[in-house]
């Protein structure tokens, strides 16, 4: 028993040997074009399956958009791919090499996937400045924090984010006192920050301000191409002037996937949406 | 071109908070010059009383700063504080212990709870315990592993808020009852007492008394300083923002174990550095110091004075222990009503502690 133990270690270990060029941590290959691969993923919390069977891909630079009525597994799906749940079965890659469903949420972060929450969760004590400096990319260990300052590079880099995001005039106020509008764009600024490959974003326009709303959809317009990335909303004229490909989740999986007319009058579409 | 660190670290305290700390050695210093020089009786003359608590209230003060390091700034409260600071009493008591030399009832090389005991020589534990430097490694060591294995496993599982704090709770009453044994070689529920001299000199002199006193006012401005600077770093805003919103740190790339597990075990050695400095003053350390009430107490202090400011504690622990001090002694009976009813009334009143209620004021005379 004890033999074939030691067998089937080596053997295991001689496979990872094999492979092993194939995975530079950190590094994101992209040279099929998919960013993100999601195969047959799926989650359920106390028998309730929450997703089934998912299997979706995000091409590199694609701005991609998720629909779904409430339970869909939208956020589920987002927690998977940013490790904060563990899938039952199925894989997620995050280009060609990183298996996400191995790597802490803290190392996915790190590998360039940047996630906005649905409720904006920015650090309400800190100022604005302090929640972009934070969330700059750089190193985040222990040892670099303690010693670290704040050089003419960082204050360059957080002063064209604040522009970016029009908060450079509350760079000083507490996070805490921003409207609801200005925390959603705060969080996108944090988002940036990190210099994501790949942004999820879950909601990012609820509770803004039409003109808000529509600045926001100009902002991710201009990041798509170098960034790709992934939008869970239910506001169809944001959907509609983000333009692309448009996803619709159902009981945990995919029901449909075109351009945002096709998917609209697909009558499973409708069905889901209306039929209940 | 960069600002050398020692700079750095010195600037991190505000001009005002310098001018404190100033202040405050001056105070020291002139108690311990009058208590030396002005002869008893003179008006001026300051007792071996007033500095030997003046001591021992500062070696709480570090105790509370310590505490507030990880409650105030990271969140995380801790039931279980106690227990750091009577290992760094025991581990710097068994060096005590040893010093007494032949002089102790039994005239033994052994500590006298040996002799009484009757072993015949020194556990393992107690090897080298007779070298002062190995006693001060000790302090610094055996606090720092206890919190790194105990915070690893803590926070590694994630556990958090009241589940945490019960658990420390737990972990210093189990070394209580451990500690309350004679099998385990601390003295069993009469501790370690009747010291007589450390490197030489002996214990009850003024002198000596002086020593110590100055000796806990540095570590607590040493501590004050230490702790701004963390505070005011790029480390204390990750620390706060771990308190306000731990998930969102880790999606942006922090590894919350890590910061906890630091700002966790530097807690835990600073109440070990103060139960070192605590056990000459007071004479004597027995299990009694990691009774589950001792920890919480230590949270009372950070309360009453104020969570997340470095001054705050320190009035805190300041306030409630003179408060002790003198209603042990005119109403002994009613000290735990008493500091239950200032617990109850801080929480409900004045959630900020005293330093909030100085906020407050002065936001009222300025409108």
């Amino acid at each position: 028993m004890s033999i074939q133990l030691t067998e089937s270690a080596h053997g295991s270990g001689g496979e990872q040997a094999a492979t092993s060029h194939l995975l530079v941590p950190g590094e994101l290959d992209l040279s099929h074009q998919v960013i993100l691969y999601l195969d047959g993923i799926s989650v359920s919390f106390d028998g309730f399956k929450a997703l089934d069977d998912l299997t979706l891909a995000i091409d590199a630079g694609e701005l991609r958009c998720i629909i779904g009525p409430n339970g869909a597994g939208k956020t589920t799906m987002m927690d998977v791919i940013t490790g904060k749940t563990r899938p039952d079965a199925g894989t997620a890659f995050f280009g060609q090499t990183l298996d996400l469903t191995r790597l802490t949420e803290a190392e996915i972060a790190h590998a360039g996937i940047g996630r906005k929450f649905q409720k904006p969760t920015i650090f309400e004590s800190h100022s604005v400045f302090e929640n972009l400096e934070l969330a700059m990319k750089t190193d985040k260990r222990v040892r670099r924090s303690l010693f670290s300052v704040i050089d003419d590079q960082t204050k360059d880099r957080i002063s064209d984010t604040l522009r970016l995001i029009r908060l450079a005039a509350d760079a000083d106020r507490a996070a805490g006192a921003l409207s609801h509008g200005q925390k959603q764009w705060l969080e996108i600024g944090m988002l940036l920050m990190q210099e994501p490959k790949l942004l999820l974003l879950d909601e990012p326009v609820a509770g803004m301000t039409d003109e808000e709303t529509e600045r926001t959809g100009e902002l991710f317009l201009s990041l798509a191409g170098k960034h790709s990335l992934v939008v869970v909303e239910h506001d169809m004229a944001f959907i509609e002037q983000l333009g692309g490909k448009v996803t619709v989740l159902h009981e945990g999986s995919v029901l449909a996937e075109d351009n945002l007319a096709t998917v609209q009058a697909d009558p499973r579409v409708i069905e889901v949406y209306l039929g209940r | 071109m960069t600002t050398p660190f020692a700079i750095r670290f010195l600037e991190a305290t505000p001009r005002k908070g310098q001018a404190a700390l100033a202040g405050f050695a001056a105070l020291v210093l002139l108690l311990a010059v009058l208590h030396l020089f002005a002869p008893p009786g003179s008006p001026l003359h300051v007792s071996g009383y007033v500095i030997t608590v003046g001591g021992k209230i500062m070696c709480y003060a570090i105790v509370a700063v310590a505490m507030d390091l990880i409650w105030g700034y990271a969140g995380i409260l801790s039931l279980g504080h106690g227990v750091f600071f009577a290992l760094g009493g025991y581990a710097f008591g068994m060096y005590l212990m040893r010093a007494i030399g032949h002089d102790g009832v039994y005239q033994s090389s052994l500590p006298d709870f040996m002799v009484f005991l009757d072993w015949k020589e020194l556990p393992w534990y107690w090897i080298g315990s007779e070298h002062l430097a190995w006693a001060l490694i000790l302090v610094l060591v055996v606090p720092a592993l206890l919190a790194l294995v105990f915070g690893y496993f803590a926070f590694r599982s994630r556990i958090k808020g009241v589940y945490f704090s019960i658990i420390t709770q737990a972990m210093t009453y189990a070394f209580m009852l451990l500690f309350f044994r004679n099998e385990t070689g601390f003295g069993g529920n009469n501790g370690f007492t009747d010291f007589k001299r450390i490197a030489g000199y002996a214990i009850t002199t003024p002198d000596m008394r002086v020593t110590l006193f100055a000796l806990s006012a540095a570590t607590l401005a040493a501590t004050l300083l230490l702790g701004r600077y963390l505070v005011t770093s790029k480390f204390g805003r990750v620390l706060t923002a771990i308190r306000d919103a731990e998930s969102r740190t880790m999606f942006i790339g922090y590894n919350p174990l890590w910061y906890k597990l630091f700002i966790w075990t530097l807690s835990a050695v600073l109440c070990a550095i103060a139960g070192a400095l605590y056990v000459p003053q007071v004479g004597i350390i027995n299990p009694s110091e990691m009774s589950p009430a001792n920890s919480i107490e230590i949270a009372i202090w950070v309360a009453v004075g104020g969570r997340g400011t470095l001054i705050g504690p320190v009035l805190g622990a300041f306030l409630v222990n003179l408060a002790k001090s003198w209603f042990t002694v005119a109403f002994p009976e009613y000290w735990l009503f008493f500091l239950a009813l200032l617990f109850i009334g801080v929480t409900l009143f004045l959630p900020e502690g005293m330093m909030g209620l100085w906020r407050r004021l002065r936001g009222r005379i300025a409108a």
